[in-house]
């Protein structure tokens, strides 16, 4: 690993004066950055260390919303009843997500914002790669293994997957995301943080340099109460998703009220899936509606080679998913 | 389990290393700009040295580390703790799993400098003095829970904090909670057997 400079800022106003130094990088629980760092994926001139800022940890269960401080751990987040039983895809798509030891390490500011497991982005022999080294090419794409890539949200420049399972939940469900940074605070809608790839896929979110997360809010409905994580992967845990469904209903009667649906381990960003949201509203919820809403989702796919898979196994998945949902909803069957 | 958040030792140990010797306040100066001196906290220079204070199994020890040396670095080659393992050295196989301030975490992703006043239990600090064996490797040696051994020490930290947590409840709550432990030699069914027995002893 590249040798750095380390600071340890006291304040937030310190962390941002900081972070905002061209060469330096945000350190919080580390499981991306010192990963990234040993591969020579990153290489700052300074780490900032916000562990310190301890006021951002706490997280509250309101009945309006939900509150998250960035600093929060995974871990500690993940095994609290309370948010189990109030939104339990929050609960499921954090302690469903990497293993307990990096749950123990990681805080949720830094889990949104994780870097792509492609393995051309993470191995630095792969000279090509246009998100690591800009207009260098994409080693994926040009004859490269594919079976880990978007089929939603790519681009000819890159087709990286956003690997994150949390994020799908806090998109499925309109949530916002606090910041503070050198131009002072701003709150943006969960959807605006992360930039498809495009032209420029090394810009991955709207956060400006020195701004940081300070704080995850999710505002509470009636569909957050009966919502589903489901998860597919090559492993029973400990592995990223191969396709994922991050889903929540609102039943009035027979009838749906509200449907949310975020699909994860298929896209380059997270994905809300609305015009299979739309198809649920104001029918049934049977596994024939279910089975397709899933095939709607996932009707904008451009698969590649190795990742078509993705197509039927996502579309499975979401049907899956909100048929448990449905089995939560209160009263029924 | 202690809940520690924030590390309160930390700002004491640093405040312990800026102002008392002489050679580190200069240290401090070489390379920082007018920007960095404005800002409050320490600053560490890529080139320093500086030294950090961990409580150890029980012990209280000082050491010098470089900014890149992570803790499985510090503990095995620094303070010649070698029973943590490096597997993958990335976090995706548990071999060196410690308990961070009671957490169960990849020393091999944590910066040594970023957890100053912590403390870290390895598994040579888990017999007793006499040594006597913690009951959760009396449980593996039992149940012959490993072959090569080399993922043992992080699977018995694991096991420790999985127990714990109230993680153990079944086996398949169990091999959810071990998951970030892999055995290449397959041990699984005897290491889960061994987390069900000292489960089992602790509730009887």
């Amino acid at each position: 690993m590249r040798n750095f400079a380390y600071h340890r800022p006291r304040s937030l106003s310190d962390a941002i004066d900081a972070a905002s130094v061209a060469g330096a990088d945000i350190l919080a629980g580390g499981t991306t950055m010192v990963d990234l760092m040993k591969i020579g994926v990153r290489e700052p001139d300074t780490l900032v260390d916000i562990t310190g800022l301890s006021d951002l940890e706490g997280y509250d269960i309101g009945t309006d919303r939900i509150r998250f401080g960035a600093l929060a751990r995974m871990a500690k987040v993940g095994d609290d009843d309370a948010l189990k039983s109030a939104a339990p895809v929050l609960t499921e798509s954090l302690w469903k997500a990497a293993s307990p030891q990096l749950r123990h390490a990681a805080r949720l500011g830094g889990n949104i914002v994780q870097r792509t497991r492609c393995p051309y982005f993470r191995d630095t022999a792969f000279v090509q790669c246009n998100k690591r080294a800009p207009g260098s090419g994409c080693a994926a794409l040009d004859g490269g293994e594919t079976n880990l890539h978007a089929i939603l949200g790519g681009s000819k420049a890159c087709v990286a997957m956003y690997p994150g399972d949390w994020a799908q939940a806090l998109i499925a469900f309109d949530a916002k995301v606090m910041t503070q940074g050198p131009g002072g605070k701003r709150t943006i809608p969960f959807g605006d943080l992360h930039v498809l790839p495009g032209d420029t896929p090394d810009v991955e979110t709207i956060l400006e340099p020195g701004e940081i997360v300070t704080a995850i809010t999710v505002p509470v409905v009636p569909a957050l109460k009966a919502s589903h994580y489901l998860k597919a992967r090559d492993r029973e845990s400990y592995a990223f998703a191969s396709a994922s469904a991050a889903v929540g209903i609102e039943m009035d009667g027979d009838t749906v009220r509200d449907a949310r649906i975020a699909l994860g381990g298929v896209a380059s960003v997270p994905w809300r899936a609305r015009e299979a949201e739309e198809s649920l509203k104001g029918g049934p919820l049977t596994e024939e509606t279910a089975r397709e809403a899933g095939r709607i989702a996932f009707a904008g796919a451009q698969p590649l080679e190795g990742s078509a898979y993705k197509i039927r196994l996502g579309a499975d998945v979401v049907a899956g998913a909100l048929m448990t949902a449905k089995s939560r909803v209160k009263g029924a069957k | 389990m202690t809940n520690k958040t924030a590390h309160p030792k930390a700002g004491l140990s640093r405040r312990g290393f800026l102002g008392t010797t002489g050679a580190f306040g200069t240290a401090l100066g070489i390379g920082t700009d007018k920007a960095a001196a404005q800002q409050s906290g320490p600053d560490v220079a890529a080139g320093d040295q500086p030294k950090i204070t961990l409580n150890v199994n029980g012990q209280r020890r000082t050491l010098t580390v470089e900014p890149r040396t992570t803790l499985v670095e510090a503990l095995r080659d620094t303070l010649g703790l070698t029973g943590t393992k490096i597997g993958c050295n990335q976090g995706q196989c548990g071999a060196c799993t410690v308990l961070l301030d009671d957490r169960p975490v990849n020393s091999c992703l944590t910066l040594a400098l970023s957890v100053d006043g912590a403390e870290v239990v390895t598994v040579e600090g888990l017999a007793d003095p006499a040594g006597k064996l913690h009951p959760m490797q009396q449980a593996f040696a039992e149940h012959d829970a490993f072959q090569c051994g080399y993922c043992t020490p992080g699977q018995i930290l694991s096991a420790i904090a999985c127990i714990d947590e109230g993680h153990a409840s079944d086996a398949a709550e169990i091999r959810e909670y071990m998951s970030g432990n892999l055995c290449r030699c397959g041990a699984y069914p005897n290491i889960v057997a061994a987390v069900e027995t000292v489960r089992d002893s602790k509730e009887g």
